[in-house]
């Protein structure tokens, strides 16, 4: 999320928007559970947006409601019970953090391989490229539960999930990053004499750090997405993704849409984090800022 | 008198494309002795740069034989015979100008480095500049810190591949003058490569005239001239005569007709 | 003979690759009704072809496709606008950039709550989930052309249309056709996980799901490998649009 200058007033007339549409919509949206009280209330406007916008049930939950929603199950219960939502984005937190680091590790040797050799390259590549072509997500809830069969249960099936995800945005951009230096500087490495292992140290892992961090922001984000598909199956008990079957198939709203918003919350600030350690390596690098 | 430096005899080299094969270098006969400077000159496409090339090893011959301090380019670069500086300084962005001296002194686990850094970067009028990063240096002052960087462990022989091309003529002219002078100091043999006749003519002792399709030489000039000479010397008869016969060459090599 | 030669490696890891699954199942007792044997899921498909086939149907072509299509028209047409307005740029995009890294599948049981059964609810995943990716990437594709194409454009004092339909919008291209292609795996995704939550009685995802309940794994994996083989298509045939439309790239020069 680069930051531009003058961007804040634009931002926030948008948000301002969106937030009003929000409201506005709610009152049709919510009329089919909200009509007959309106009318117990004897109609009018007042009537109308109190109960449009307070239903305990709601078909879209006014953006209020949310706040107090999330405000209650983040911050007046315990986070070590079952019931705040804390616990559960601890869970898949766990296994996003667990994903993503197993991903790029894989993303970045794999990479590594591909560019010493050819051959690798020309073999792995267009597997590679079409294992994303695979709706490895929409499988995923499968995936977990034929891991659990075998024994892999906990953590790991999911983590995995994300890890398969992950791997792809690592290994593309580190293959472009590894292949970024000019020919001038591959040449200098050879007038020295340089060693593969030198060259790959000292020229081509810096040269391929900006392109690193730009798919670590994107694999983070899909990393957990993975790991709350992965929560989906029947059986997951707790997690963003066990938060979203729970209210979808118990019609409760408000738990849908908290999990839905801790879920993003988590998202932007993992992606936020991967900006950060970013900023501060590139400047450390003395990338011109 | 010492061994040449760099021998090469009836040189070809020729490169496979696919509609017909390129002759870059065609039978060509080459000395450079211990101490010259030596600029090869001639329009694009001559095969300057390819016979630089090949005698760093980054290119392979065809056919014919080349030496480079007697050894094959291969086994000289395996000894670290010549520091390399390319069109374009091509320093690591990621490191400072210390750093990026630093790095062959660190790939040949060379001791010593902080002297060696600290000597180099003072013959090209850089010192105080080590904690910078490239892109806090001007185009010229970059392109002496890849010098710098080629002297940094010291070889007898510089192999320079259109080094100032790319900066402007007042540039070029100041840094071709501390070139020279670095060049009277350290005793270096350089082979240099250009398209500028002006700076051919002032900086060697001998210029090699170039001419493509095929690429070969069609004149070696031994210039004679004295080693401290300054930018003056530009308006002198001499090197009027001598930048005379340098475009005399490269007309008859019909190198700009085709 | 080169490009031969180019598929040769890969198809032979292929081939080893399946070889050794094959042979895995045969050698080590997994349970059949975990990880059947690539046979058996080819029989399984051979068997199960108009079944297959109708949940093709119900999945790609009704939820995907327009799906796909409807989130990337809008995402391109909110594109075009932020391009003729500025403040909407500067006001949309970081908000676009925002929702496109998040786990927008989530929404999928709002939505099977808002527009109940059948395809709607799928189709409304899709497109929310392509539209962001679309919208992001046509923003930075039409800021692509340098400053020097859009001096020149000024310079002919051509119009917002014209400059947009001459210069901005093909360099826009590359980056069109990143977010189309971006989107076909999120397309195929998004349908089938919303088929999850939802009470379709015909679909890959429902399939998946029902053929799990009923320990039919081979079932499972032939919907699988019908789902894999769809998005590998559909992102082959992105590509080959792709080369025909944006020629002119630099990536495409030998």
């Amino acid at each position: 999320m680069k930051t531009e200058r003058g961007q804040a007033l634009p931002v926030l007339v948008v948000c301002l928007v969106l937030v009003v549409v929000w409201y506005l919509a709610c009152i049709p949206m919510n009329a089919v559970v909200a009509q007959a009280r309106i009318d117990a209330a004897g109609g009018g406007l007042y009537a109308t947006l109190t109960e449009s916008w307070n239903h305990t049930r709601p078909v879209i939950p006014a953006p209020h409601q949310i706040v107090v929603e999330l405000w209650n199950t983040v911050f007046m219960i315990a986070p070590w019970k079952v019931k705040s939502l804390l616990y559960h984005c601890w869970v898949t937190l766990s296994s996003t953090l667990l994903g993503f680091v197993l991903g790029t590790l894989l993303g970045i040797g794999l990479a590594i391989l591909i560019v010493h050799s050819k051959l690798l390259s020309k073999a792995l590549m267009p597997w590679i490229i079409a294992s994303q072509t695979i709706p490895i997500l929409a499988i995923a809830p499968m995936i977990i539960v034929v891991l659990g069969a075998i024994g892999f249960t906990g953590l790991l099936p999911k983590a995995l999930i994300s890890t398969y995800l992950c791997f792809f945005p690592v290994a593309i951009g580190m293959v472009k990053g590894l292949m970024s230096p000019d020919v001038i500087h591959r040449d200098l490495m050879r007038t020295y004499n340089a060693s593969a292992g030198e060259t790959l140290w000292k020229l081509r892992l810096p040269a391929s750090v900006p392109y690193l961090f730009t798919s670590l922001k994107i694999a983070i984000a899909i990393a957990l997405t993975g790991a709350i598909v992965g929560e989906l199956p029947t059986g997951a008990i707790a997690g963003i993704g066990a938060r979203l079957l729970v209210g979808s198939y118990n019609g409760l709203t408000m738990m849908i849409w908290s999990a839905l918003v801790a879920g993003s919350a988590m998202a932007a600030l993992l992606v936020w984090l991967v900006g950060h350690v970013e900023r501060k390596t590139l400047a450390r690098m003395g990338v011109r800022t | 008198m010492a061994a040449a430096v760099i021998e090469a005899k009836d040189l070809s080299l020729t490169f496979q494309t696919a509609d017909s094969p390129v002759y870059a270098l065609s039978k060509v006969n080459l000395t450079v002795e211990d101490g010259d400077f030596v600029s090869f000159i001639g329009p694009s496409g001559c095969g300057k740069t390819t016979l630089l090339r090949v005698i760093a090893d980054l290119e392979q011959a065809t056919s014919g034989s080349i030496t480079v301090n007697g050894l094959t380019p291969q086994q000289a670069r395996l000894a670290r015979a010549y520091g390399y500086v390319f069109q374009a300084p091509g320093l690591f962005p990621w490191r400072t100008v210390e750093k990026n001296v630093a790095l062959p002194l660190e790939i040949m686990g060379l001791g010593d480095a902080a002297e060696r850094v600290k000597r180099n970067l003072e013959l090209v009028n850089l010192a105080g500049f080590e904690k910078k990063f490239p892109w806090q240096l001007s185009g010229g002052m970059q392109q002496r810190v890849s010098i710098a960087r080629a002297l940094a462990f010291d070889p007898k022989l510089l192999l320079m591949d259109e080094p100032f091309g790319a900066l402007d003529e007042i540039v070029r002219d100041k840094l071709n003058q501390q070139l020279l002078d670095l060049w009277a100091r350290t005793r270096k043999t350089v082979v240099f490569v250009t398209h500028s006749i002006p700076e051919a003519v002032f900086l060697s002792t001998k210029i090699v005239v170039m001419s493509p399709r095929p690429g070969r030489i069609i004149d070696v000039i031994e210039t004679g001239l004295p080693r401290d000479r300054t930018l003056d010397f530009r308006e002198a008869p001499e090197f009027l005569k001598l930048a005379h016969r340098v475009r005399e060459g490269l007309k008859a090599g019909h190198s700009y007709e085709d | 003979m080169k490009g031969l030669r180019d598929l040769l490696a890969p198809a032979l890891l292929g081939v080893i690759m399946i070889v050794a699954w094959e042979v895995a199942c045969r050698a080590i007792p997994i349970p059949q009704v975990l990880l059947p044997a690539p046979s058996v899921i080819a029989a399984k498909i051979g068997g199960e072809v108009p079944l297959l086939a109708y949940d093709f149907f119900k999945t790609v072509l009704q939820a995907v496709i327009p799906g796909w299509i409807i989130g990337c028209s809008a995402g391109l047409a909110v594109a075009l606008l932020c391009d003729r307005f500025d403040f909407l740029r500067r006001g949309l995009l970081p908000l676009g950039n925002f929702f496109s890294v998040l786990p927008l599948v989530g929404v999928a049981p709002i939505m099977v709550m808002w527009f109940g059964t059948g395809v709607a609810p799928n189709i409304a995943v899709v497109v929310i989930m392509t539209f962001f990716p679309m919208l992001v990437n046509a923003i930075a594709g039409l800021q692509a052309s340098s400053h020097l194409e859009r001096d020149l454009m000024r310079s002919y004092n051509a119009s917002w249309a014209q400059a947009l339909t001459s210069l901005r919008l093909p360099a826009a291209m590359p980056f069109i056709f990143n977010a189309l292609k971006i989107n076909s795996t999120l397309a195929m995704i998004g349908a089938i996980v919303a088929e999850f939550f939802g009470t379709r009685i015909a679909g890959m995802g429902f399939r998946m799901q029902t053929g799990f309940g009923s320990m039919s794994l081979d079932l499972v994996w032939a919907e699988i490998a019908v789902a894999a083989l769809t998005g590998s298509i559909f992102y082959a045939l992105l590509v080959l649009a792709e080369r025909a439309v944006t020629f002119w790239h630099p990536s495409y020069r030998t």
